[in-house]
């Protein structure tokens, strides 16, 4: 089976459920200006008219909010890697951004002490304590 | 007599009305009674739409990490291999690239049958990366091999998960769509890893699953290396009184070797006199347990497909050599992404548990081979 164009492709956001956000908009509006109208004259009519509309309007509001809130967390995150760099003769140490082509044990460039050559010696990536915190909280 | 009339008077105005006088009290009613019924009835394929709808948000993420997965794919073949044609039509090809397991029907001799696939499959993923990147060197041809493998297992966690969805769907089945909504958070972090396992691949980043690649690295930088078959090194390198054979994967290219056949050479060329074998490995930690946690036991700590587990105990019992295994615990994510600071700095740890196991477990001018297993990649020795 190849991945055609006709394929079934999930959609990002269901057109029928879009269909059913915005009549349950349009009705909840409904209700508001029907409830602002019956105020005077039937005002138990018009309370619960106003919270059927606020009640309609604020979950149409959290499901159109979650379905951005999933659109943009579809991201890949790339987590920034660190090269460090040693000097063996008089122990001079610097971090910086990893480069393309760095390789744990790599000759590098000249010690700025001593300008004996410096040698790559560790190249890792930081978790930041958020995420280990979220990783103790699984015990 | 006059309030028991009035309490029965009350009761039947209740029982003649039974959803209440005020109009909206008698929708609300109504609409509880219609809920109740739907959900007796309908209950189950509300579960399951819910369910279809889970499954298909997971599936959209899958489809956009696949498609970054390839993106990435085509564009580090771009930048490093500089070739005459667009590699994308290779590129689609190589995703959807398969290999079929030996019969197993009889299992003698499955082992071997298996080596020989694996190594055609090898051969063949090796020949493709150099059509697509022609001007890449071998280091280069690794990772970007590294980098379209990673490409491969998103583009099929995606066509199986959505395999089921559609499935699911045509079938209206909740079983079918219920074993894979099940399942869907651990495949969906298999996937995230990947993702991330790209881009380390692409840019030859040491990635976690190197930790034995790189404590091995560690013992034997500074001392002379010989080749080893297939795309391993060996150092000889004295540790506490005795002759540590040092065996990893040939780096700093993306890369496992053949440890299996290393360490069947050495025990041969030394006629089994071998104290003993230490293996370092990644292994999968326990949900609860701390990424970097050493731990010590017996046995060929090798993962893969087993032909080299395989070897080496086949080896080791000819001889009768004892093995001990030294692992640092990491998950999945951990393993195939780049490699972790706390990952990192276990390798100290392990080196002094392997002297702590020479000095306990042989005598001073004894033979042992430490074989560092895992992807070398990022990691030179």
């Amino acid at each position: 089976m190849s991945q055609g164009k006709n394929a079934t492709q999930p959609t990002r956001i269901s057109s029928l459920v879009l269909l059913i956000i915005f009549i349950t908009i349009a009705l909840s509006l409904t209700a508001l200006i029907l409830a602002a109208n019956n105020f005077v004259n039937d005002p138990v009519v018009a309370g619960w008219l106003i919270l059927i509309g606020f009640a309609g309007v604020a979950l149409s509001t959290y499901v159109i909010l979650q379905m951005r809130r999933r659109v943009s967390r579809l991201r890949i995150e790339i987590p920034p890697i660190n090269t460090t760099i040693e000097c063996r003769k008089c122990g001079f140490k610097s971090v910086r951004e990893f480069q393309r082509g760095d390789y744990v044990f790599k000759e590098a460039e000249p010690c700025q002490k001593c300008t004996d050559k410096m040698m790559i010696t560790a190249i890792y990536r930081e978790v930041k304590d958020k995420d280990k915190e979220r990783e103790k909280l699984r015990i | 007599m006059d309030m028991l009339a009035s309490v029965v008077k009350f009761n039947w105005t209740i029982s003649q009305n039974p959803f209440g006088e005020n109009p909206i009290s008698w929708i609300l009613n109504l609409l509880f009674y219609v809920v109740f019924i739907a959900f007796i009835f309908y209950g189950q394929r509300i579960q399951l739409y819910v369910m279809l709808r889970e499954v298909e948000g997971s599936l959209y993420k899958l489809k956009f990490i696949k498609d970054e997965g390839r993106k990435v794919a085509i564009e580090t073949i771009k930048e490093i291999g500089k070739p005459q044609t667009d590699p994308t039509i290779r590129v689609d090809r190589f995703l959807e690239y398969f290999t079929i397991g030996p019969q197993n029907l009889d299992p003698a001799g499955v082992v071997w049958k298996l080596e020989h696939i694996l190594d055609v499959r090898d051969v063949r993923f090796k020949d493709e990366v150099k059509l697509m990147a022609p001007a890449s060197d071998e280091t280069q041809v690794n990772n970007l091999e590294n980098t379209l493998e990673a490409a491969m297992a998103l583009n099929y966690i995606y066509k199986v998960i959505r395999h089921f969805y559609l499935l699911g769907k045509k079938t209206l089945s909740l079983y079918v769509i219920m074993q894979i909504q099940m399942i869907l958070p651990l495949i969906m972090r298999e996937a995230e890893a990947y993702a991330n396992a790209l881009k380390a691949f692409a840019y030859g980043q040491p990635i976690g699953d190197g930790a034995g690649a790189l404590v091995a690295g560690k013992l034997m930088h500074g001392y002379e290396t010989r080749k080893m078959p297939k795309d391993c090194v060996v150092a000889t390198v004295p540790i506490e009184g005795r002759t540590a054979y040092v065996i990893k994967a040939e780096g700093p290219g993306g890369n496992v070797g053949k440890p299996g056949d290393a360490i069947e050479q050495l025990i041969n060329e030394n006629k089994g006199k071998v104290s003993s074998i230490i293996m370092i490995d990644a292994m999968a930690k326990l949900e609860g347990e701390e990424v970097g946690e050493v731990a010590e036991g017996v046995g060929a700590a090798i993962g893969g497909p087993g032909v080299d587990q395989f070897k080496i105990e086949e080896s080791i019992l000819k001889y009768h050599i004892p093995i001990n295994a030294v692992i640092v615990k990491e998950d999945i994510g951990d393993a195939v992404s780049p490699m972790r600071k706390e990952i990192f700095d276990s390798a100290d740890k392990v080196i002094e548990r392997i002297k702590q196991v020479i000095l306990e477990r042989t005598k001073e001018g004894d033979k042992v081979i430490v074989a560092g297993i895992g992807n070398t990649i990022g990691i030179g020795q």
